[in-house]
């Protein structure tokens, strides 16, 4: 009896600590689905944004020596530029393209700031501290780790933020116009790169957001744009343009990823987190082409 | 002037559907076949060739395949590497498996084995569109390397990891005679060789009804399907193609090229970078790809020898991330100014050069 | 005007009972017609009455929930589509669904996919096999290319096509497979009178030289009434009216609903 009461509550930690993790890739699931509901476009570059925040939030730091939160504030506003460059020099030019196309040009975009990053702040590993608290915490004898805890938290403000922004305030109603239809959107008097520049800004600071997180979590470095890769099995499960879908998504494969990876990964060598997400996306997507909360594609010829 | 084709007419189908109907390109590329296959051994340097040539003519290869695939029938792939790596670890074993097998066939077996696991992840294609199926592919890409990498029987249950290729023999079969492909420049020549059949045996698929059923499903799936395409049997086939080409290039790669088999050299960048070459050289392009490899290619030399040449000298992994900043921007600039790549600047230029030097 | 030597035969489809539905919205309620063999049948009505969707179905695109629908003789409720193009059953669309990425004549060389049979490794070889079976269907394709005059722009790629002429070739790749039954959606629309004249041409042509069944959605009332044999009118995806042109042109309900009081 001791026994399965002990499997059980290490079967609750392992859900919970994957729980958690799933938050955390939510918050860059969120970056994705703000773009791509307000212009169509798969930002593929949402992971190099996220690193390119948290650099030059720990490189602000460092450098000029301030405060966490003035460096928060002049990173915001470096994403806010990054975003102004981005509308200014890409999208403005790709404006009537094919979604491919625009997708590959974030692939550029990533490739860029990727570089740009390393190139500024150079590329060793930083280490991210502000204060977070981390360790590990019982609660009822369940072992929980602080720091996913904390995300937890700092993802469900910010769903609950972006959802009242969305709903309750003129931009976001802007916003959710663009997304529906760009020629009537500008047929009311929105300006669309106004709309796109307020959106990648938002996005970037989510990504900001993201970054601080996983930034405490594994340290600032070039593999974190590789984390952004998992978000992409996250928006599959979610879809691409909801908001709870990316919470929902990336809670499944968080847990699914850290429960297959204890259970099923001794069997067959271990280090299956590595692809489990993108099968069980793939698998999914194979009843569900259009994931859980995305609309029914009805064609018309 | 020169490039005109006036009094070129064709006086049959069958001349009008010739690969090159021009004369004017036909001697060009006649001109470039040459050059390569006796300019190069004789005139480069065995640095040039194995540097820059080997790994340029294999890595066409493989954009040539993954043009095929997203170029031709336009289903997005990033699992590019993991097929390459089917290839090159199938060879392998066939190698060491059946060690009589003369290399030729060896190669083609990994590029089969490769096409059998293509089109095995092309399955979920029929369901799976777009931007989706990228991740279906991402998800053949890291399992495939995490299968290399953990299951032994892959590398003949090797202690250290690293599998030397077995050297490149082409045997008389019943007799100990052998001729053994050991310099650069016999590589070189093999790997041509193998490279232009292959391509001219790509470019007869894409100018017969199979490639136009590509084309026509990436165009416009359902109208595809409408008239009559089959629309699993032709993503399939695809798929098939395209990881089959992919997988002689990976074997090569590893043969040829490195002479070790190693699941590094077929990972996600490896994806990226042959994506990268079919977008800047021009999607569906049999060109393109060859175009897009040598720039991608060349553009690491370029950047290490020029700033010296300029006085500036750079650490090396500040290189490394102006590579990348230089990648992004020509990306996003190929994007916006012609989409379809160099090879498309190509023909737009080759149009112009028919009227020159009269603009009119 | 000359003798109509066509031979109108037996019931070549027949459609029962349709009923087709996109979650809450219905699109076809209950609607039975037939299309005799070698004759041409018109579908008219509002826009949203559900003619293309119904040209959906009979390709196999959409599946109606209810109904059943016989063709040569078999009688099925679904189909694949593909199935439906090597049954005989030819298209165009409202939208010209033309292949964008490529010339006039591979598209129209599509329209031959179903009677290519060589594999894949003929054509990797090409010489042979492939390439006579190129050869031939690239003849039958140029006497469609002659037939729609469209001999001038075969090398052109179709997106660089003005709309009528795309029209055209989009004709032409549903042609080139040789359907026993062509379905054409809005095959005029967007014309001028020129146009229009040469688009009534060529489908009459097919019609009386092939002997082709037509099938066509139109809302030209004049082209409708010239040369259609019998007229099939939806409203609201139901069926209000079906007989010769002049029964319904003097259909009081399709007056009200559709001709207005001009006609």
């Amino acid at each position: 009896m001791q026994d399965f009461l002990g499997e059980f509550y290490f079967f609750l930690e392992v859900l919970i600590s994957g729980l958690l993790t799933g938050t955390l890739y939510s918050l860059i699931a969120l970056g994705f689905v703000l773009i791509f509901k307000a212009s169509g476009v798969f930002n593929f570059a949402q992971g190099a944004m996220m690193l390119f925040a948290a650099l030059s939030f720990v490189g602000i730091q460092e450098k000029l020596g301030v405060p966490w939160p003035v460096a928060f504030v002049l990173a915001v506003l470096i994403m806010v530029i990054l975003a102004y460059l981005v509308d200014k020099l890409v999208l403005g030019k790709l404006v009537n393209q094919e979604p491919i196309i625009l997708f590959m040009a974030t692939i550029g975009i990533t490739f860029f700031i990727d570089g740009f990053g390393q190139t500024i702040w150079g590329s060793d590993i930083k280490v991210l501290d502000i204060g977070i608290p981390t360790g590990p915490l019982f609660i009822f004898d369940i072992l929980i780790d602080k720091l996913e805890l904390v995300a937890g938290v700092v993802a469900a403000i910010m769903v609950a933020g972006l959802a009242i922004f969305f709903s309750k305030t003129k931009v976001g109603r802007a916003l959710r116009a663009v997304a529906d239809d760009h020629q009537a959107a500008l047929s009311v008097g929105i300006s669309l790169h106004h709309i796109w520049i307020i959106v990648w800004s938002v996005a970037g600071l989510v990504g900001l957001i993201a970054g601080i997180m996983w930034g405490t979590k594994l340290g600032v470095q070039f593999s974190l744009s590789l984390v952004a890769l998992k978000a992409l099995p996250v928006l599959i499960l979610g879809g691409f343009t909801s908001i709870p879908g990316a919470i929902v998504g990336g809670l499944i494969i968080g847990a699914g990823e850290k429960l297959a990876e204890i259970y099923i990964g001794p069997f067959i060598g271990g280090a299956i987190e590595n692809w489990f997400a993108y099968m069980l996306a793939m698998v999914f997507l194979l009843f569900r082409p259009q994931g859980l909360f995305g609309e029914k594609i009805i064609e018309r010829v | 002037m020169f490039y005109r084709e006036s009094g070129q007419f064709s006086s049959s189908y069958k001349q009008d559907q010739a690969i090159f109907p021009l004369r004017q390109d036909r001697i060009g590329v006649y001109l470039i076949l040459l050059v390569a296959f006796f300019g190069v051994p004789l005139f480069a340097s065995d640095y040039l060739i194995s540097a820059i040539f080997i790994p340029f003519l294999i890595l066409a290869l493989a954009a040539l395949g993954l043009n095929v695939l997203t170029g031709y029938a336009g289903q997005l792939s990033l699992g590019t590497g993991g097929f390459m790596a089917v290839g090159a670890f199938m060879a392998y074993k066939f190698a060491t498996g059946m060690p009589d097998m003369p290399i030729i066939l060896v190669l083609l077996m990994g590029g089969l084995m490769a096409a059998a696991v293509g089109i095995m992840f092309g399955i979920p294609s029929l369901r799976i569109k777009g931007f989706y199926l990228a991740v279906a592919t991402l998800a053949a890409q890291f399992f495939i390397e995490w299968l290399f990498i953990k299951v032994g029987w892959f590398t003949n249950y090797s202690a250290s990891g690293v599998i030397t290729a077995p050297p490149l023999a082409i045997g008389l079969p019943f007799t100990s005679l052998e001729y053994v492909f050991d310099t650069s420049t016999k590589k070189y020549v093999f790997t041509l060789s193998f490279v232009v059949v292959l391509a001219l045996a790509t470019k007869n698929l894409i100018r017969s009804h199979i490639g136009r059923g590509w084309m026509a499903i990436r165009d416009m799936d359902i109208a595809a399907e409408i008239i009559g395409f089959r629309p699993l049997q032709t993503k399939l086939s695809a798929f098939a193609v395209s990881s089959f080409l992919c997988g002689v290039a990976g074997a090569l790669w590893a043969f040829v090229h490195l002479g070790t088999v190693e699941p590094e050299a077929f990972g996600i960048n490896r994806s990226f970078s042959i994506l990268f070459m079919i977008i800047i050289g021009g999607l569906g392009s049999i060109m393109g790809a060859f175009i897009g490899a040598a720039f991608i290619t060349l553009l690491p030399i370029f950047l290490n020898n020029v700033p010296p040449m300029l006085g500036m000298n750079l650490a090396v992994d500040l290189v490394v991330h102006i590579e990348f900043m230089v990648f992004g921007i020509l990306i996003v600039f190929f994007l916006i100014v012609e989409p379809h790549g160099l090879a498309r600047l190509w023909s737009i230029g080759k149009e112009k050069l028919r009227t020159w030097p009269f603009p009119y | 005007m000359l003798e109509d030597t066509r031979k109108i035969g037996d019931i070549l489809l027949d459609v029962k009972g349709i009923s087709l539905s996109f979650g809450a919205v219905k699109a076809i309620a209950d609607v039975s017609f037939d299309i005799l063999e070698g004759e041409v049948r018109a579908i008219i009505g509002p826009n949203g009455a559900g003619k293309t969707s119904m040209l959906n179905c009979i390709n196999g695109f959409y599946h109606p929930q209810q109904g059943t629908i016989t063709y040569k003789g078999t009688t099925r409720s679904q189909m694949k589509p593909y199935e439906a193009a090597a049954q005989g059953i030819g298209r165009t669309f409202q939208n010209v669904a033309l292949f964008k990425g490529m010339s006039t004549l591979d598209n129209i060389m599509t329209g031959r996919n179903l009677k290519m049979k060589s594999g894949i490794l003929s054509a990797l070889i090409w010489r042979g096999r492939a390439e006579r079976e190129e050869l031939e269907h690239r003849r039958f394709v140029e006497d469609i290319i002659n037939f729609l005059e469209i001999e001038a722009i075969r090398k052109t790629p179709v997106g660089r096509l003005p709309y009528g002429l795309q029209k055209r070739v989009e004709l032409g790749r549903a042609l080139a497979a040789e359907p026993d039954l062509l379905l054409l959606d809005e095959p005029m629309a967007g014309m001028n009178l020129e146009e229009k004249e040469d688009m009534c041409r060529f489908i009459l042509d097919v019609n009386q030289e092939f002997g082709t069944t037509i099938c066509l959605i139109e809302h030209d009332m004049g082209v409708v009434m010239d040369i259609s044999d019998r007229v099939l009118v939806l409203d609201y995806g139901g069926k209000i009216a079906d007989g010769t042109p002049d029964a319904v042109r003097a259909d009081q309900n399709v007056i009200d609903a559709y001709l207005g009081g001009g006609h």
